[in-house]
């Protein structure tokens, strides 16, 4: 019996100043070139909420426009707002940069986030209103506040980390050691944020999956940052520290980490897990990543773009034992890279895609939808990266017409058909193959597709451990009831078939 | 290009000779190839890795220029290029890669 998908959360953060103060471009050029343009004109590019919730691939991520209805538009996206954007979707939230402060503090149970008493007062509000996502426990745990003057000791003479709201300082995150590299206040700042985006998706996957908090049993996360200190530097289990804050009180879980392909590789291990009669029910969750803010801000600046990596992601997804109604992962059907397959493009898409269709005597055009890695193109054009996504639609046909399934013309027709356009932010892990997830299971739902292949990809290189690549993918399909014993044929009665395929072949021979 | 690799293409040149070096890019843009081969040759654009102000003058070739390509054994190519050759702008990619050579390459 196939594991099914039961829900999902797709959110977003507004999150400008941490661009500022804690992207990794922005954070390096402050070392090598302070005083150079890049910084001084950073600020006139920045995005405010109201432009960042209306810019139509952020609506797509949290479900308020299908990626039909971004394909319609013209790109770029970033000078045509759309109208009727709304900061909460069918999928998730995007929450503003000041709210989200507040949620890093619930995320917090080490007295490490400080925010200035005012700041609260007015922000609370705002934070608690949500309360069918944001409840009651949760923002308990927000705390009065402190004196203004307090933070700034910290932050001036204590190595705290500042939180800036329209580039005033309104708290901190503190040094959770003196001495210890790994719980520096930097990087406390970057583990929470992971923490409370993830908690935010787990959230609203659970309100969308319409299940009890208690029912999950088991957390996955599978995002990008390290939790540990000195002696064991990715020590993890940020997702059951994450399950702990959103009230998941019967779920134990663990970090999976594999760069951008950790979220496919998450879903099948959960699908596994459930399949196997483990765990009923299981969430794949992953918190976004601060270090990647305007990650490729230079080149927007020098476009005249305004900064688009200005947004934090997360998502989860709950698997649950079948229902005989949600889609399934087939999990007959994965496909993986592996440590002979080579790093050529041609070897990797075959390994991922054409692999595992093989072995089910499917060919690339019997898949309706293809999800690979889902960057926003507004984001990658301009750095110089291309379309992401359609170059992957490209290699995908292009080996489809390889094996003589279409000609190379087809290759327009295949790209429209079997293609995606990206809306995903640049968030590493976030934008890898699961974007389309919740859309996918929609989609098969309403009898719209019947299948999609998920691929996620990792750029191992990048740890200076490996230089391999890696990649896995598997098959989404419409639920084939809960009884697999009345769904179809059963190995048995296939080797059957085939044993009497070749008695019947042998004997004919023999006639001859 | 990568920091890391202009270091990497920096210490290979020092240890054996420029002279002796070809540096072979798989790029899928011709702008993306054209900032690599110019990185290797005059120097980095973007004026932040080991080879700003370090004109190397390498060879630079995109591995879908025939040049290259006609270096492979055939099997070999169609089973690793031939399908990145059917998506890429393989002109626009030798167009941008000549220009860069004709300017900055020294060998």
């Amino acid at each position: 019996m196939n594991s099914i998908i039961k829900g999902c959360g797709y959110i977003l953060v507004h999150t400008p100043d941490m661009v500022v103060h804690n992207g990794t471009t922005q954070t390096t050029e402050r070392i090598v070139n302070p005083d150079g343009d890049y910084l001084k004109a950073l600020p006139s590019h920045l995005r405010t909420y109201e432009q960042a919730l209306h810019y139509a691939p952020n609506q797509t991520y949290i479900g308020n426009m299908t990626p039909d209805d971004l394909a319609e538009m013209a790109q770029p996206f970033y000078d045509k707002p759309v109208e009727n954007a709304a900061r909460v979707g069918e999928f998730g939230e995007i929450m503003p940069e000041g709210e989200f402060y507040l949620l890093m503090q619930a995320a917090d149970v080490f007295d490490l986030v400080h925010l200035d008493k005012d700041f609260v007062a007015a922000t609370k509000p705002a934070f608690a209103a949500n309360n069918e996502v944001i409840t009651e426990d949760i923002v308990a745990r927000i705390k009065e506040g402190d004196e203004l003057s307090h933070i700034e000791h910290l932050v001036n003479d204590e190595h705290a980390e500042g939180l800036y709201l329209d580039d005033k300082l309104v708290g901190c995150v503190a040094r959770a050691h003196d001495i210890d590299v790994n719980l520096t206040a930097h990087i406390m700042h970057e583990n929470l944020v992971s923490k409370a985006s993830s908690i935010l998706a787990l959230l609203y996957a659970v309100r969308n999956a319409g299940i009890d908090k208690s029912e999950i049993e088991y957390v996955i996360d599978c995002s990008e940052e390290a939790v540990g200190d000195m002696n064991q530097r990715g020590g993890g289990n940020l997702a059951k520290s994450a399950a702990e804050i959103a009230g998941l009180s019967g779920a134990s879980g663990s970090d999976l980490r594999a760069f951008c392909a950790a979220p496919t590789h998450a879903l099948i291990e959960a699908a596994s897990l459930v399949k196997a009669g483990t765990y009923k029910c299981v969430a794949v969750t992953a918190g976004g990543s601060t270090a990647k803010l305007g990650m490729n801000g230079k080149d927007h600046v020098k476009k005249g773009t305004p900064i688009l990596e200005d947004m934090v992601g997360g998502f989860s997804i709950i698997i649950s034992e079948n229902d005989g109604v949600n889609p399934e992962i087939n999990l007959d059907m994965v496909g993986r890279h592996t440590v002979g397959t080579g790093s050529s493009p041609q070897a990797v898409i075959s390994s991922l895609v054409t692999d595992p269709l093989d072995r089910h005597g499917m060919k690339i055009l019997d898949i309706d939808k293809y999800s690979p890695e889902m960057q926003n193109p507004d984001i990658t054009k301009p750095a110089g990266a291309g379309d992401v996504p359609l170059a992957n639609y490209k290699m995908i046909g292009a080996l489809a017409a390889k094996r003589g399934e279409m000609t190379p013309k087809d290759l327009g027709n295949f790209v429209a058909q079997h293609g995606l356009t990206g809306w995903a932010p640049t968030q590493g892990h976030i934008p890898s193959g699961v974007p389309y997830v919740g859309f996918a299971k929609k989609d098969i739902l309403a009898g719209k597709i019947k299948n999609a292949m998920i691929i996620g990809k990792g750029s191992l290189f990048l740890g200076r451990m490996t230089n391999l690549f890696d990649g896995v993918s598997f098959v989404i399909q419409g639920n084939t009831g809960k009884d697999e014993a009345n769904s179809g044929v059963s190995e048995e009665e296939v080797k059957s078939l085939i044993a009497q395929a070749l008695r019947d072949f042998a004997s004919s021979l023999m006639a001859e | 290009m990568d920091l890391e690799n202009q270091k990497r293409v920096k210490d290979l040149a020092e240890e054996y000779g420029p002279e002796n070096i070809v540096v072979l890019l798989g790029a899928s843009e011709a702008e993306a190839s054209g900032l690599a081969a110019e990185t290797v040759t005059a120097g980095d654009p973007t004026f932040a890795g080991p080879l700003t102000g370090v004109s190397l003058g390498l060879k630079v070739y995109h591995v879908c220029e025939p040049e290259v390509k006609a270096e492979f054994d055939e099997g070999v190519y169609d089973e690793q290029v031939s399908m990145m050759e059917m998506v890429l702008d393989v002109d626009e990619i030798c167009n941008e890669m000549q220009s860069i050579r004709e300017q900055y390459c020294k060998y």
